[in-house]
């Protein structure tokens, strides 16, 4: 049977408990002194649908807290690297994924963190290909002013703003 | 001098800031005819709010100010702006796929021609050192060459290909009709026009020839043409150099081989270089930092080496897009443009002890 999807059964994993914060404001975060950890970061990415079905990254374990590493190594320049996990080896959703996360972090994260987004190594056929353009900020900047490509990123980052 | 005394302190002094761009500032142009005497200097600058911004600053106070928003023409993020060497004219490339031309007229900058070709965005334009040639590249992987005719047409010369992914900067050598393009396939190409007006790939610098192991974001001569410097995602400074006095005779057969690699100093992308007329080279990366290198008197073995000069970190909140040295009588004048919006002028000074 073709069901047109990559991954017609993605195995579904349990939801991970949630901390309980403190309700901020976004904006606050711009010139505070606390850092951003990487629960906090994960929060942000959790919910994001996964653009074929209806569960979350976090269900379908594409993204774990586990995946988001603080990169503190220069005082003046705050870095997150993420990793992410295509659902298979083949998935031609893993840039959308990888955008996906990109966009959320860059709305939701104080304008001086960097993020690098890459797929966990030995996960994808074009491992390299993918982390290449998902790191390219220029080819980032000129796909999202593609409106159906911005489109099907709102989609899956609806669930994620609440 | 100053600069190779390596005891000597430098800093950069911030000059002002200009603000008004409300999204990212993508790159910068000097007017190459300004900076003098009877005229103020005048900068270009372009941005992701699909605008290009015209900058003068004034004799009177020595503030900057905005003279001009060139907006209503390009439909999407302008990518990349550069003055034709008389300054009398503005190209500025676009991610809507079209270079725009424009023209000062009274005052009022009008766009006088839009060249379309390329399938998809434009991401650099060059004028050559005699106003008788434009190139422009795309992601569409080629690289056009356009021919200035008078009463400001443009006619498409060549089609370039070879590059087997989207091309991030073109830029003419300074004195001579050979073309310098880079690449996110990693490599630097050069072009030139053979007998018969055909243009080829006369070059390409890869991997095997030392060359870049990842984009290849901004290519800059040095004054002289007989160097050029290259800065990538590899998070490295490359310098090549090639036979000066072979490539005026018209030898096609004159390489461009490499000099040095500046590893160590940068961990993130390296988005822009120039190398200023006294030979100072200027790199911006993502990092926020600018960093200044020059040639280190030391080594005399296996050629140059450059050490840095200076760092500067956090000289914006955001990611250094560009750097460019000034053209005028000013020395050690630079202006810097950001992801956070920005535009600084700046004055590389020696630091008092």
């Amino acid at each position: 049977m073709v069901s047109g999807l990559i991954n017609a059964n993605p195995v579904v994993y349990e939801k991970k408990e949630r901390r309980q914060r403190p309700a901020s404001i976004p904006d606050a975060d711009e010139y505070s002194a606390e850092a951003i950890d990487q629960l906090e970061v994960f929060d942000h990415v959790r919910d994001i649908k996964d653009p074929e079905h209806p569960y979350s990254l976090e269900e379908l374990k594409v993204i774990s807290e586990d995946a988001i590493e603080v990169d503190d190594r220069r005082s003046y320049v705050s870095c997150f690297r993420v990793t992410f996990t295509p659902t298979v080896e083949h998935c031609s959703m893993a840039t959308v994924i990888g955008l996906c996360l990109r966009v959320k972090l860059m709305r939701s994260l104080p304008s001086r963190y960097k993020v690098d987004i890459r797929v966990a190594p030995g996960t994808h056929a074009t491992e390299a290909a993918v982390n290449k353009q998902l790191n390219d900020k220029e080819r980032i900047a000129a796909a999202l002013e593609n409106p159906n490509l911005v489109d099907m990123v709102d989609e899956c980052l609806a669930p994620s703003y609440a | 001098m100053d600069l190779d005394d390596e005891g000597s302190n430098f800093e950069l002094k911030e000059i002002q800031t200009l603000s008004g761009h409300t999204d990212r500032v993508w790159s910068l142009a000097w007017n190459p005819a300004t900076g003098t005497d009877d005229a103020q200097p005048v900068i270009a600058s372009c941005s992701g709010d699909k605008t290009v911004r015209i900058w003068e600053r004034s004799a009177l106070t020595r503030s900057w100010d905005c003279k001009a928003v060139l907006e209503e023409t390009h439909t999407r993020t302008v990518r990349s702006c550069t003055w034709s060497p008389s300054g009398k004219l503005l190209a500025t490339a676009s991610f809507d796929a079209t270079t725009a031309i424009w023209e000062n007229v009274g005052g009022d900058f009008q766009c006088v021609s839009t060249l379309e070709g390329h399938e998809n965005e434009v991401k650099s334009v060059s004028w050559n050192a005699s106003e008788s040639l434009l190139a422009t590249c795309s992601r569409d992987k080629t690289v056009w060459i356009w021919e200035v005719m008078p009463g400001n047409e443009f006619e498409c010369a060549s089609v370039l290909q070879g590059h087997t992914q989207d091309v991030k900067m073109v830029k003419w050598h300074p004195t001579m009709d050979i073309l310098f393009s880079c690449s996110y396939d990693n490599t630097i190409k050069v072009w030139a026009e053979d007998d018969t007006g055909d243009w080829h790939c006369i070059q390409t610098i890869g991997e095997s020839s030392n060359g870049h192991s990842s984009t290849v974001w901004a290519i800059s001569f040095n004054a002289g043409g007989d160097k050029m410097v290259t800065c990538s995602d590899d998070l490295t400074l490359k310098v090549w150099e090639a036979d000066i006095e072979g490539m005026r005779s018209g030898n096609d057969q004159v390489l461009w081989k490499h000099l040095s690699t500046l590893s160590g100093y940068h961990d993130r992308t390296i988005f822009s270089v120039h190398w200023s007329r006294e030979g100072i080279i200027a790199s911006g990366a993502a990092d926020d930092a600018i960093r200044f290198f020059v040639e280190s008197k030391d080594s005399v073995v296996d050629g140059p080496s450059y050490r840095l000069l200076l760092k500067k970190e956090k000289a914006h909140d955001m990611d250094v897009n560009v750097v460019q040295w000034s053209p005028g009588q000013e020395n050690r004048v630079m202006a810097s443009a950001s992801d956070d919006g920005t535009i600084k002028i700046w004055e590389l000074a020696t630091s008092s002890n």
